[in-house]
């Protein structure tokens, strides 16, 4: 623990040691703001939840979280400080989970930036703070999903640039999973069971049912899962990456 | 002398390279090994074997008794490992660094502080402490990486070419520093300056294709080289004719070389048949002569020469 804590908090530090953490910051709370006026029609609506803020969250995680995640292993590649971290008393697991708790911690931050939206529809109205509040974790839950997928990513490559498409692209098919242009590429060869398996999976889906204040014990596992799942993948990556 | 490093039968492949083929020494505390080789020779695989980075494509690595795979965590907490290049977290200040590190490795509150306050004292770092390492300057990166690989007082340490790169002033500081701090450690230190083997090498190992081609004292290999105890002799240059004759006559001169010389002197060097002691014999003839020596001396053999000839493409 004390290994992961103190790669959790360099990790962190190298964010805001870098104008990374305000350009994203900033980019994520005026995409959100924006889109929840303009686009979701926040005051046009009329009712008093937060369902036009949450509704682009996966849609502003799907470029922002990989920004995010792009530089975690890749970078270390590049200027080969990986060597220098690996060759510290540190297993390549707890380097993963320290890292990954960084970022997860930093998209955290970040949602909670945007507190104000929150305490805005409760000046307006009475909402039901419940669901946003399972709303909020939801959000948090999937931006950990984003996260972990981009990590593996990152893991694959020395290049950010790579691993920023790379992980965009991946984060879209676990995004979309249930969707039909997703589903589609599997149909024909894949067998139903599986083709509705595949659609369970969607990050999009099972982050619907956390939106509208629904803690379903099976999404909250979803997520977990998809986190530990992959973090063992991630590990196993980077140890792999290590002998070559 | 007690074992610190213990390196048996040590194999690397990737792919069809074989990069490290059956390499086996063994450190001691108080020994400050030179790890030569030409580049690709498989000095850098070697170390990050030792370090703990790559794992052992076959043999074993013991450290202080802990073996680098079964109980890699053991080992590592008694190396200290500076990569080629000293990477290091460049948005880090050197001060976050050394915190960092030492947190890694479980030191001590107190301990902490007063090995961090040593390294900072010991490598000169008052000044950019608080300055983030990618805005310092190569020397105090390459210092700063040094304090980090030697802030937990290791009993082994890893140098990957510390001193590649630096100015004559920061490979002098390097130098004095890993003279001071050799005492009770197991120090290896991979180079291809061999001037750097003489200056603070207590052996030398030189590596090529893989293989351990040498392991031995400086000065046993400087004995090896082609040009030991050969005898420089400088002469005015209207006397050349003579002093060569003269040290032609000496016993056990086996051929003089001219060396280049200018207007007012000549220069011969006299190679001996089987290294012999020839420096007495070849003075006496030219000084009988009656030719003024300008300048005489023995030469000790260049590491170059015998690291050429150890190293060359078989």
């Amino acid at each position: 623990m004390r290994v992961i804590g103190a790669i959790t908090a360099r990790e962190l530090s190298a964010y805001f040691a870098s104008p990374l953490a305000y350009v994203f910051i900033v980019i994520f709370l005026a995409l959100s703001g924006g889109l929840t006026f303009h686009v979701g029609g926040f005051i046009e609506r009329g009712q008093a939840d937060l369902e036009p803020f949450f509704q682009f969250h996966p849609w502003l995680y799907l470029f922002l979280i990989p920004a995010v995640g792009m530089r975690l292993w890749a970078e270390e590649r590049k200027t080969g400080t990986v060597e220098f971290l690996m060759t510290l008393p540190v297993s390549a697991a707890e380097a993963v989970v320290g890292k990954f708790l960084a970022a997860w911690l930093f998209a955290g931050i970040a949602l909670v930036c945007t507190a104000p939206i929150w305490i805005t529809v409760n000046v307006l109205g009475q909402p039901d703070n419940g669901v946003i509040f399972a709303a909020y974790l939801g959000s948090w839950l999937m931006a950990g999903g984003f996260l972990v997928i981009s990590a593996c990513i990152s893991a694959l490559t020395a290049n950010q640039v790579i691993a920023f498409v790379g992980a965009v692209a991946m984060c879209f098919i676990f995004m979309m999973s249930g969707v039909d242009f997703v589903q589609s590429a599997f149909r024909g060869w894949v067998p139903p069971m599986l083709l509705s398996t595949i659609a369970d999976l969607s990050l999009l889906g099972n982050f619907t049912a956390l939106s509208q204040g629904v803690i379903d014990l099976r999404n909250v596992v979803y997520f977990l899962s998809l986190i530990g799942i992959g973090l063992v993948i991630n590990t196993a990556v980077v140890e792999l990456k290590k002998g070559a | 002398m007690q074992t610190l490093l213990d390196i048996r039968n040590l194999s690397k492949r990737f792919g069809p390279i074989v990069a490290v083929d059956d390499v086996s020494f063994q450190v001691a505390r108080g020994e400050v090994v030179g790890f030569l080789g030409p580049n690709a020779a498989g000095k850098t695989t070697t170390m990050r074997m030792v370090a703990g980075y790559l794992p052992p494509g076959d043999g074993s690595v013991a450290v202080c008794g802990h073996d680098v795979v079964r109980d890699a965590h053991a080992a590592q907490a008694r190396i200290g490992y500076m990569p080629e290049g000293a990477p290091s977290y460049g948005d880090m200040s050197a001060l976050s660094l050394l915190r960092f590190v030492t947190r890694i490795r479980g030191l001590s509150a107190a301990d902490r502080k007063r090995r961090i306050d040593e390294v900072i004292d010991r490598l000169h770092l008052e000044g950019v402490l608080h300055r983030p390492v990618e805005t310092l300057s190569k020397g105090f990166k390459r210092r700063v990486g040094l304090a980090a690989a030697i802030v937990h007082d290791p009993d082994v340490l890893i140098l990957d070419e510390p001193t590649d790169g630096l100015d004559p002033n920061q490979k002098y500081e390097v130098r004095n520093l890993l003279q001071e701090i050799a005492g009770n450690k197991a120090i290896i230190i991979s180079t291809h300056i061999l001037e750097e083997v003489e200056a603070i090498c207590s052996r030398a190992i030189i590596i090529a294709r893989g293989q351990v081609v040498a392991d031995a004292l400086p000065d046993e290999l400087q004995a090896r080289a082609p040009g030991h105890n050969a005898v420089y002799l400088s002469v005015a240059a209207d006397r050349e004719a003579a002093a060569r004759s003269a040290v032609e006559a000496v016993e056990g001169v086996a051929r003089i070389d001219a060396l280049s010389g200018n207007q007012q002197s000549a220069r011969f060097l006299a190679v001996p048949t089987d290294q012999r002691d020839i420096l007495d014999a070849v003075r006496k003839a030219v000084a009988n002569d009656g030719i003024e020596i300008q300048e005489i001396r023995l030469e000790r053999g260049r590491l170059d020469d015998i690291f050429r000839e150890l190293t060359k493409a078989a």
